[in-house]
Order: C-alpha cells, then structure tokens, then sequence
C-alpha cells in the first residue's frame, strides 16, 4: 500500500486540480467539483464583505440613541439587506457549495458529483441571482425585513422588492440544484466497502441537509412567486383588504425558512464532528446518534415553524404542538454536544486553529440552542418577540454557530484545497479575536432584548446606550478577526510551505490523496476496509512500531 | 493509510461511449439519472404544495364563493384538455418503450406526437384565458363579477390563473425538452443500453400531467 501511494504521489505531483489548466474558460466552464467549489469560495467571500459592511452600517447607527448616522428608513434597508444578502447569499451556500463540494465526492471515493454539469448550473444560478440582488440595492434596495412580510411587501413598501425577492428565488434554484447532487451522489456513488455505517459525519450532516434544501426550498420559491405576482399585477393572495391572509404568508414562508435554518447549521455540525474526532485523536463517541441525529433535526424542522407565529394571530393549540415541537427538536441538537464533549473526553487534544475553532463552536452553539428552547416557550416568547433577545440567540447560532464552523472548516482542509500551509500562530489569533469579539457583540444583546429593546428599530432610549457601545465594540474586534485570515491566507498561497497528503494524521478518504488532489480525485477507486474514525487503531499500530 | 486498496474490478470495464466521466459503469449511471429525475419531482411537488395548500385554507374560508365561481369555467374546454394530456402521457409512455425496445422509428413518431398533444393542450389554455380576459375574469384593477361575492370569487380566480400558468409553464418547459429529445432521437442517439434520457423525460411529462389531473377537478368542477 506505502508503495503504490507514493508511486501514485510522484505520478501527479506535476499535475493537480489546480495547475490543470490556467484559462479562464478552464476554470469558468470547468465541471471539475474542486473547481467549482474554489468559484463559490470566492463568490460567497464577495457577499460576506458585502454583508459584513451592512452590519458595520447597523453596528454604527446604533453607536448613538438618535437615528443620526442613516435615516431610519435606509437603516431599514440597510438591515434587510445585511440578512438578504448573508442568509441566501452566505450562510446558506457557505459550508455545503464550498467545503461540501470539494469533499462530498472525494470523501465517498468518487471521480465527482454525479451531475457535473448542473453543479456549474448551481454556481451560475447563484451568480446572476447575486448580480439581481446588486441591481436591486443600487436600484433602491429593500426595507422589508429579510422576511418579506405581505402585505407590506406586496402593497406598501416602496422598495425594489420584486428584484430583490427574484435574486432570493433564483438563489432558491441553485440551493436546490446542490442538495439534490448530493442525494444522488451519497446514494449511488460511494466507494465499495463504504457503507452507510462507514461514511464520515460530515456526509451524513450534509444528506440532512440536502433533503431540507430539496423540500423546503420549492415552498419558499412559489411563496415569492406569488408575493411578486401580488404586487406586480395588484391581486390579493395574501392582502387582507382583498380577503386574503397575511399569516397564510407567513405559514408558507417559515414552512421553508424554520427549515432553512438548519441548512444554515447542519453542514457546520458535520464540520465539526470531523474537526473534534481528529483533534481529539479519537474515535468520535456515539457515532450512530451523531448521524441519526443529523436526520432527526432534518425532520422535526419541518414541524417547529408555526413558533415565529405565536403572536401573529395563530390558534393557541396549534401554538402549544409548534412549542412542544421546538423542545423536542432541542433534543438532536443536544446529542450532538454531548457526543462532542463525550469524544473529547481522555483524548489527546491538540489545540490547532480547527480545534480552538470547534470548541468555539460547541460553546456558542450551546448559548445560541438553549436561548433557542426559551423562545420557543409561549409565555416567554410574548415578552422577548421581536426584540434583541432574538437577533442575539439567531445569531448565537448562525454566526457563532455556523460561521464559526466555516472557518474552522476552512482552516481544517485548507492544506487539502490549496496545497500549502498557513501560519499557525496568525490563525490561532484570529480564531480568539472572532471568539472574544463574537460574544462582545451579542451578550450585550440578550440583555438588551431582555430590558425590551425591540429590534429593527434606529433609534432607542438612552438608558440602552452602554450596551450598544460594547455590542459595537464587540462588532469591531469581531471585523478585526474575520479580516486577519484575508492576510495569512493570501500569505500561505504565495509563499506557504508546502502541505503533505495529511498534515493532522487524520483518518478519511480525502487525506490519502495528494495535496492538493488531482482532477480525477481517485487515479483508480478506492475500497474502504476499515471502521469509520478509525483513531484506536491507528494509535495501537503506532505503538506496534 | 490502510483503508484505500486498489482496486483494479472498474478498470477492467472499458469506459462506454455514453457514460460519463465521473461514473463507475452505465448502470451506475442509470441509476444516478433515474434518483436525481425522482428527486427533482419531489421538489415539484412542494413547489405545487404551496398553491395547493393556499388552495385549501381558501377553499375551507369561502366555500360558498369558490362554488360559484368554479361554474364560470369552462368544462368542455377543462375536460377535452383532460383527455388530450392523458393521451400525450400514453404516446409518452409508448416512446419510452420503443426506445428501450430499439424502435428508432416508432420512438421519433412517439415524441412528435406527444409535442403535438401537448401544444394542443397549450393552445386550448390559451382560448380559455383569452375568454377569461374578455369576461373580466382575471384578478387586478380591472376584475368584474356582476353577481355577489366578487371580493372572495376573485381569491379562486388568482389561485386558478396561478395555478393553471405555473402548470402552462411547465408544459413549455417540457415542450422544449422533447423538442431536445426529438434531435437527439433523429440523430439516433438511443438504443436498448441506453435510453434513460427518454425515460427521465417521461417522468417529468407523467408529472406535469398529474399535476392537471388533480387540478381540473379541484378548479373546474367542485
């Protein structure tokens, strides 16, 4: 085996996935996996500036009481925006069309996804769904709220809502495009000898994914079409003085984007498990629960959206299933923390930017969950609806959540994709800026929402002042972080030390390939003999040595 | 480093013509373009699932209405258009088997037919709109219902033109991959080993159909 592997080594180390080709067309027609991945790397980093600067704009205004800085119906666009563009342009495509597309294949021993071609037609779609998107800002922009809530949307804003709605729909199709190439692919290509109970949790963390993308992702899509035909032809799905139902609306619109939600995490849980099993140089605990667990939230996430509607005039009853619902969904969530902890627990742990990454995780997204599980408890949840106590447990999770995984993620096979190492040190930096930065920001904001800070609001009484300056102190530091990687990356492409085949001695297909991996991934298929994390082993072998 | 043997089992198979590059074998290919066809139809589905949804709790809201203004249709017109999509979904189904059987010539005159069922059953939609727009029927500003309930009569006709345009959409769409199928058909691309394109599009024809089949009873006749 040592001596086919570097026989195959020396065979391609003139010729990978990146030096394959330097052409435009080679890289914008390409129908290589890794490629396209590369091209949604660089895309969403576009959007996640852009809506970074929406918040720096958010974080600013709300420096003073008064609405000095914007007039508050920009900062409403401004807000709206800041969501738009980082929950359909970012969060959503962030874990699965970058790292999911780079490793779904390698990780089952697959050549690529098993529709190439659609896969470019996703990262296209995305494309001229984000150029709508840039013309419907720079043409007026949007002051809806991310929601798009009728019949303010439809009959009274005067925004550019149609636009920006279309970006968000035709982005629907390219997230759909994704999952559906990966359902296809998990099923039908894996390697021989991997099976279902050997597939690495970063696989099953994204087929829940996918099925979420698949059949939630259709119901946000027609929901728009007929927002945008309300308001373009003057009809009234959903307009109350035409006798429709603005809450039919909302019924329709959280049915996709509760769901939505955990594709904003799950992808990241994947990550992490991968990232704690390897650093904690052992066999990750409960490995069944983890991946049933994936399904579980998948699942129950279809039955928890009425709880964004408890004060919207629906039925108290069905509010009390749609609670009820929520807490169990908690349950899943938390077998996954557990079983993290638990896998921790008397490992070697080697604290590696991946690592100080995922423990980062583990801790926020324990906030951000059990926050989760107040709101959705009726009686609370009157008093802290639509206040900051919500923007701070969503962005506990999404932010410190799933963001956190990204860059975790990023750093973990960052050797895998581009074939050189970064500066340790510069990273680690990073991880505890956006750490310390990421709870200055939004602690203060669950006590703000608490006192009765409602959100989406420009200007607010002066006794909320001190928390708003830490909140955008915090925001600063957390800017500082998210900026620091942009310099060591650029530093490790240019002139980084060259990355071996597996720098971490981590277990998985994706790591006995070269660094980074020819285009064909796999010179011949592979075939998987061994238990999935296989650490122990790997460890006594050692010791045999 | 243990868990990769080689295996040298799929570079024994010579790569066939029609199989592409990422898959093993054609049967793998096969099957991958029958799931992700299946897959796709999922999400149709819920895509449809959202107006039917709208459906029910307007229906369940202003019963009374919808009655009234499900007789505005026109039935003769719903039913014939019925029967001419059931027939398209045969003449389907018959290309589908010619192209697994081999019938190169059967399978070009199956697929016309179909197109021409289906462009039938567009233009039939198309006299049917064309009478809606001339009794005032369509939702907006200028919608007319000269009996009581037009406020709740004009929900069902939103719905209706939603419903019967995203299906009437979909019927283009399918016009244009059978006119994709028709070339490659002629250029006698299919053969008993290979005839999952036709099949694929079968399925997504089939679907467009029963999707009319649960819209003109619930439409036109209740």
């Amino acid at each position: 085996m040592t001596d086919h592997s570097a026989e195959v080594r020396h065979h391609v180390e003139e010729l990978n996935y990146l030096n394959n080709g330097w052409s435009w067309k080679s890289w914008l027609l390409t129908v290589d996996h890794k490629r396209i991945a590369i091209l949604y790397l660089i895309s969403i980093t576009v959007f996640f500036v852009v809506g970074g600067i929406f918040a720096g704009l958010v974080r600013l205004e709300l420096l003073t009481p008064q609405s000095d800085l914007l007039e508050p119906e920009t900062y409403n666009k401004v807000f709206t925006l800041h969501g738009i563009v980082m929950i359909f342009f970012f969060l959503i495509p962030s874990v699965p069309a970058t790292l999911g597309n780079f490793l779904v294949p390698i990780m089952i021993g697959a050549k690529d996804l098993a529709f190439p071609k659609i896969n470019l037609l996703s990262w296209y779609l995305y494309v001229i769904a984000g150029l709508v998107g840039i013309v419907g800002i720079i043409t007026g922009g949007v002051e809806t709220g991310w929601t798009f809530y009728t019949p303010y949307s439809s009959t009274y804003s005067n925004g550019n809502v149609v636009t920006v709605a279309m970006a968000a729909f035709i982005a629907g199709f390219s997230s759909i495009l994704t999952g559906l190439n990966f359902i296809v692919t998990i099923h039908k290509m894996r390697a021989p000898g991997l099976t279902w109970g050997r597939l690495p949790l970063f696989i099953w963390a994204h087929y829940a994914t996918s099925l979420i993308q698949l059949l939630g992702t259709p119901v946000l899509a027609i929901t728009l079409v007929l927002m945008m035909v309300e308001r373009a032809f003057r009809v009234g799905f959903f307009d109350p003085a035409l006798g429709g139902d603005p809450v039919l609306f909302q019924h329709l619109f959280w049915f996709y984007s509760h769901p939505a939600v955990y594709i904003m995490i799950l992808p990241g849980m994947g990550v992490i498990s991968e990232i704690v099993t390897c650093f904690s140089k052992k066999s990750v605990f409960g490995y069944p629960f983890i991946a049933g667990s994936s399904l579980a939230i998948a699942i129950l996430g279809f039955f928890v959206w009425g709880h964004h509607m408890y004060v919207a005039g629906q039925s108290t009853y069905a509010s009390l299933v749609f609670s009820l619902i929520t807490f169990a969904v908690a349950v899943p969530s938390a077998v996954k923390v557990f079983n993290w902890t638990a896998t921790m627990y008397k490992g070697s742990i080697r604290y590696e930017t991946p690592m100080l990454y995922a423990m980062g995780f583990i801790g926020l997204f324990t906030i951000g969950g059990v926050t989760g599980v107040v709101c959705a408890t009726m009686g609370i949840d009157l008093h802290i609806h639509d206040t900051y106590f919500i923007v701070a447990h969503f962005h506990y999770v999404m932010v410190g959540g799933m963001v956190m995984a990204f860059m975790g993620g990023l750093h973990f096979w960052w050797p895998k994709i581009t074939g050189k190492m970064y500066d340790e040190n510069w990273a680690k930096l990073s991880a505890a800026l956006v750490f310390v930065g990421f709870n200055l920001t939004f602690f203060p904001q669950f006590i703000l929402g608490y006192l009765g800070m409602p959100r989406r609001y420009a200007a607010y009484p002066e006794e909320f002042q001190v928390l708003h300056v830490l909140s955008t102190a915090g925001a600063t530091v957390l800017a500082a972080g998210y900026l620091l990687p942009a310099f060591y990356f650029t530093d490790s492409i240019l002139r980084g030390k060259k990355a071996p085949a597996n720098p971490y001695n981590a277990k998985g297909l994706e790591w006995q390939i070269p660094s980074p991996p020819p285009t064909e991934n796999f010179l011949t298929t592979p075939v998987v003999t061994e238990e999935v994390y296989a650490y122990a082993e790997a460890k006594e072998e050692k010791a045999l040595v | 480093m243990s868990d990769a043997h080689v295996a040298t089992v799929d570079q024994a198979h010579a790569h066939e013509a029609h199989v592409a590059h990422q898959f093993v074998n054609a049967r793998q290919q096969y099957e991958s373009g029958n799931l992700g066809m299946w897959l796709f139809l999922q999400t149709e589905i819920m895509f449809f699932g959202g107006m039917f949804a709208a459906y029910g709790v307007y229906r369940a809201w202003y019963p009374e209405a919808f009655k009234i203004a499900s007789t505005a249709t026109n039935v003769p017109l719903g039913a014939f258009n019925t029967v001419v999509l059931i027939v398209s979904s045969l003449t389907m189904a018959l290309a589908v088997q010619s192209a697994q059987l081999g019938k190169q010539k059967r399978l070009v005159w199956m697929i016309i037919l179909t197109m021409l069922f289906g462009a039938a059953f567009l233009g039939v939609k198309a006299i049917e709109y064309t009478e809606k727009w001339h009794h005032h029927h369509v939702p907006g500003p200028n919608f007319i219902w000269e009996k009581e309930g037009g406020r709740e009569v004009q929900i069902l006709y939103c719905l209706y033109f939603a419903m019967t345009g995203m299906h009437a959409l979909h019927m283009v769409i399918g016009l244009g991959i059978m006119t994709w199928l028709l070339i490659a058909a002629l250029k006698g691309r299919f053969s008993p080993s290979y005839y999952n394109p036709v099949e694929i599009c079968g399925l997504y024809w089939h679907f467009v159909d029963i999707v009319w089949i649960f819209l003109f009873p619930l439409l036109y006749l209740i």
